[in-house]
């Protein structure tokens, strides 16, 4: 199976989704530059996390214009497997392939940390190896991941399912302790209608490999391969 | 017809003018007249001005860093070049530096911090090596000075939109507080990189008729002469300074970072090498003085953010993510192209040439030229007066350690001292994590620990040093920080392999601030020796002082070291009820110069003694028994001593302890005395037997202490404490400065 990893200018995630997929997973990795537009034969497109265009004027709003997004669109409208980490999600925000906007955290500050997380809602190609309700932690790091949209779309997200990772405290809650940026309804990752285009913003190739304290993130890799 | 370009040749006092505004003396003034066989002209005073400047030209400390041992079997390349390159075997490199950026980060600190680690980072990329960690090493004043929590905010503000953005991991530092830092507050940067042996760039101009092109941002009149403002001292009036700190854009340094990295594929690339301080002047000449060839620069290619600049303008400017580029002849057209693929600049702006000169011209007419050798190797050098401070050693006063009223509360006490206290409201808004190698991260280990690509190997790195015993002992206060480097590596089970450091000094013509500098540098070789490990970068900082006053002595050090299995690692943590806590080393309680007197408020004793035997056998007992699989933590005795190591390993593992102390020595001496040589390590009963034996073996003291378990640390006789308790305090000191809660 082969995963496209969309490199734009200011990605800086890139290199460690493509040593999960090749070292870690054994599986067929390729970065595509951002100004092609060559996804043919990808299984899987990743948009990875950084700062792209250095996250001039908004978060992910200059990237989406870069030539492969059309491509990025296409593929997912065709059912293809998108998932948007971090930046990526933004991305994707931007993008309009996900409903709703990220705006700077509540504390205003950056935060790298690890956050406790239920996932949630339906399976998707990146998280069905998990289950529904099961805790988990994963690395998060960056500064607008405060996830915002109307209340409309937000009932209609958790009514439909799509709200598939949510950020809870120490003790599994969702409160507004263990929610580390000002997420509505402590929001940390999202699927579209179809269920194929997946944001987060976790880093779940940074918690892919034992000897760096965790692995959970490599299940949502392997739930893409089938 | 235009004006002409050409800058005036003045005289007597108008000359003199110019040259103490450019930043020269009058015998420097009197030494370019001789060197030139002529009167410079204006441009040509900005340039000598800058390049003589203390910070480029290290000439009161040029001769005293030839104390330092730079050279060993791992040396590949040594002080001189962008950083310095250790061999860690199977081809590969690690190129590291630690710099300075104390004078723009006090000014500014913001953009001064952010451009500190943007400048860090190209000294390191351009050496050929992919950036794979980063560390800061930061000293503010007094907690409750009216300036402190700005600093604090703006430097680690800065760092954070910097290191982030260009996703360079920020795997460790060193924060301390003390008022000596009031009115200068130092801001180290350190970055390593992994290089491949065979494919190290070097900053040489080589090859005559070779292309020189400028790749990166535009030069904009921001950070001009900024290497002459940071060869200064802070007086009245230093905040108009402003706007000699440069402006830094991650952004474009990460497009940079790509691009270079990529051109170095290419063949194409002759020598590089990064324009910092005192920027074009500084890069070209330094580039010609290496290989002994000439660079004929052509000024008016530069690419500019604004019109009207003049050559001088533009060779002073310190504009941030630049590059200066040697290409092999021909080969330039694909230089290009790369650099445009990544929508940066790209001008050719001259060629080397073989006249060992200097020539700029600005457009037809050449409007300097210089022997490259005098801006750079022919700068002055001043081996300065040095005088032993005259209260020195009435400072060393016996110190009987003052009584505990309650041991328990002063434990508390001291775990919310700033420099004692989490750093964790820091380290958490820096990117730990990214490229995925961090394995011991902030917070956790007593030095950071990150893989090597493609091996099992990891590179281990730590940074340190003390004022406190280098102000009462500047030649002890060296040898300890770097001891205690070498000892944190040990704790995570690596060996050390070389040195950075980062000399920060006062004002170097006062005889006291000279001797310490020679004293500390004394003082690092030594240590080094003792190690029998070089010193392969640095860097210097003088006039730290303001109004008159100087920072007490800082040397820097970094050490990094190689562990060939990166998962025999070990962390500070207790692990698991019931496991073993022990010390290796002795107790004397030596209170002198430790942070539990600075809360008293007294900077005084003699630092503790450093027996260098017993160093190394506890160093090689830990390392050993972490290889070995032994141990479940370990963790050095520092700033706060054993009571302040136990209240850590304890809180990093959500785990009490009970602890008997059973050394016949006064309570305060035996919690908070900062003596070297120390480690607390925890271990499963079975392996209580291998680790004394191991201990036995290298000739390394081992106590047992006690055993982990329970919420509580339990100090037999002495004090009981909640977890929850020593974890507000340690938790909520940081946050309290910044006025957040925790």
């Amino acid at each position: 199976m082969r995963f496209d990893i969309v490199v734009f200018p200011g990605s800086n995630c890139d290199h460690d989704v493509y040593h999960v997929v090749k070292h870690v997973l054994g599986h067929e990795a390729r970065f595509v530059w951002h100004k092609s537009r060559d996804l043919k034969g990808a299984d899987a497109v990743v948009l990875p996390g950084g700062f792209s265009y250095g996250d001039y004027l908004r978060t992910g709003a200059l990237a989406r214009h870069s030539p492969v997004m059309e491509e990025v669109v296409a593929f997912a409208r065709r059912g293809g497997p998108v998932l948007g980490i971090c930046n990526g999600f933004q991305i994707l925000l931007e993008a309009g392939l996900l409903p709703g906007a990220m705006v700077r955290n509540r504390g205003l500050q950056f935060v790298c940390d690890d956050a406790p997380l239920q996932v949630d809602g339906r399976p998707t190609p990146f998280t069905r190896k998990l289950t529904a309700g099961q805790r988990i932690v994963l690395p998060i790091a960056h500064a607008e991941g405060n996830y915002t949209a109307d209340e409309a779309t937000l009932d209609r997200l958790e009514g439909e399912g799509r709200v598939v990772l949510r950020y809870v405290d120490a003790a599994g809650h969702r409160s507004d302790a263990g929610n580390p940026n000002g997420s509505q309804r402590n929001i940390a990752g999202l699927c579209n209608e179809a269920g194929n285009v997946v944001g987060m913003m976790p880093h779940p190739e940074r918690a892919a490999e034992a000897l760096l304290g965790n692995d959970i993130g490599r299940l949502m890799f392997e739930s893409a391969l089938g | 017809m235009s004006a002409s370009v050409m800058p005036p040749v003045l005289e007597g006092e108008a000359l003199l003018a110019q040259a103490k505004k450019a930043g020269l003396t009058e015998d420097e003034l009197r030494r370019v007249e001789q060197l030139l066989g002529r009167t410079p002209n204006t441009l040509e005073i900005g340039l000598y001005g800058a390049m003589w400047s203390e910070h480029c030209s290290y000439k009161s400390s040029r001769h005293l860093l030839r104390r330092l041992p730079t050279t060993g079997p791992r040396v590949v390349v040594g002080p001189g070049e962008n950083a310095g390159v250790v061999d860690i075997g199977d081809g590969l490199g690690v190129a590291f530096k630690m710099e300075s950026h104390n004078h723009p980060s006090y000014l500014e600190p913001y953009q001064g911090a952010a451009t500190g680690v943007g400048g860090i980072l190209r000294d390191v990329f351009t050496m050929g090596a992919r950036p794979i960690a980063l560390m800061d090493a930061l000293r503010f004043g007094r907690p409750d000075h009216p300036k402190t929590r700005k600093l604090v905010k703006g430097v680690v503000a800065g760092i954070a939109g910097y290191g982030n953005a260009i996703g360079v991991p920020v795997v460790g530092g060193d924060v301390a507080f003390d008022a000596t830092y009031d009115g200068n507050i130092l801001v180290n940067a350190f970055a390593l990189g992994l290089v491949e042996i065979d494919k190290i760039f070097l900053g040489r101009a080589e090859g005559v008729g070779n292309p020189i092109l400028y790749v990166g941002a535009r030069t904009g009149r921001d950070g001009i002469r900024g290497a002459t403002m940071a060869s200064a001292s802070f007086g009245q009036g230093s905040e108009e300074l402003r706007p000699t700190v440069q402006v830094g854009d991650p952004f474009y340094e990460k497009l940079l970072l790509e691009c270079c990295l990529e051109l170095f594929k290419l063949d194409a690339v002759v020598g590089i090498q990064d324009m910092g301080a005192a920027g074009l002047i500084s890069s070209s000449s330094e580039m010609a003085s290496r290989s002994g060839a000439g660079v004929r620069l052509q000024v008016d290619k530069v690419p500019r953010r604004e019109q009207g600049m003049t050559a001088e303008d533009c060779m002073l400017s310190e504009s941030q993510e630049r590059m200066l580029l040697v290409a092999a002849k021909g080969r330039e057209q694909q230089v290009i192209d790369v650099c445009r693929k990544w929508d940066l600049d790209v001008a050719i702006i001259g060629e080397v040439t073989s006249t060992g000169r200097l020539d700029i011209y600005d457009g037809e007419e050449q409007v300097a030229t210089l022997p490259a050798l005098t801006l750079t190797d022919e700068a002055p050098r001043y081996d300065r007066p040095r005088r032993k401070p005259a209260d020195l050693e009435s400072k060393w006063v016996e110190i009987a350690p003052p009584p505990l009223a309650d041991a328990g509360q002063a434990l508390v006490e001291m775990m919310a001292r700033p420099t004692v206290a989490s750093k964790r409201w820091i380290y958490r808004q820096f990117d730990h994590m990214v490229r995925v190698g961090t394995v011991v991260r902030p917070g956790r280990g007593d030095a950071a620990v990150v893989r090597v690509p493609g091996t099992r190997k990891g590179v281990a790195m730590s940074v340190d040093a003390s004022n406190r015993f280098c102000g009462l002992e500047p030649r002890r206060g060296a040898r300890l920080a770097l001891m205690a480097c070498a000892r944190n590596l040990a704790c995570v089970g690596a060996e050390p392999l070389a040195v950075t450091d980062c000399l920060n000094f006062g004002d170097p013509t006062l005889p006291e601030v000279s001797w310490q500098l020679a004293e500390c540098i004394d003082g690092l070789a030594e240590a080094c020796n003792a190690l029998g490990i070089p010193v392969v970068s640095g860097n210097v900082s003088l006039y730290n002082d303001t109004d008159g006053v100087s920072i007490d002595p800082t040397p820097m050090v970094a050490v990094v070291g190689l562990m060939d299995d990166v998962e025999r690692t070990c962390d500070v943590a207790f692990k698991e009820a019931g496991d073993l806590v022990l010390l290796l080393g002795r107790q004397t309680g030596e209170l002198g110069g430790s942070e539990f007197l600075a809360a008293l408020g007294r900077k005084e004793g003699r630092p503790p003694a450093l027996d260098d035997a017993l160093e190394l056998a506890v160093q090689k007992t830990v390392r050993e028994a972490i290889r070995q699989g032994l141990l479940r933590s370990a963790h050095d005795c520092s700033e706060g001593g054993l009571g302040a190591a136990l209240a850590e390993s304890c809180l990093a593992g959500a785990l009490g302890a009970s602890i008997t102390l059973e050394a016949p020595l006064a309570p305060s001496a035996l919690l908070f005395s900062e003596e070297p040589s120390r480690v607390v390590v925890s271990c499963r009963p079975e392996q209580l037997a291998a680790v004394q034996a191991l201990a036995a073996q290298h000739g390394a003291p081992v106590t047992s202490l006690g055993t982990v378990g329970g919420s509580r640390l339990e100090l037999a006789g002495l004090a009981s404490v909640e977890l929850t308790k020593l974890r507000d305090a340690y938790e909520g000191a940081i946050p309290a400065i910044v006025g957040e809660s925790a």
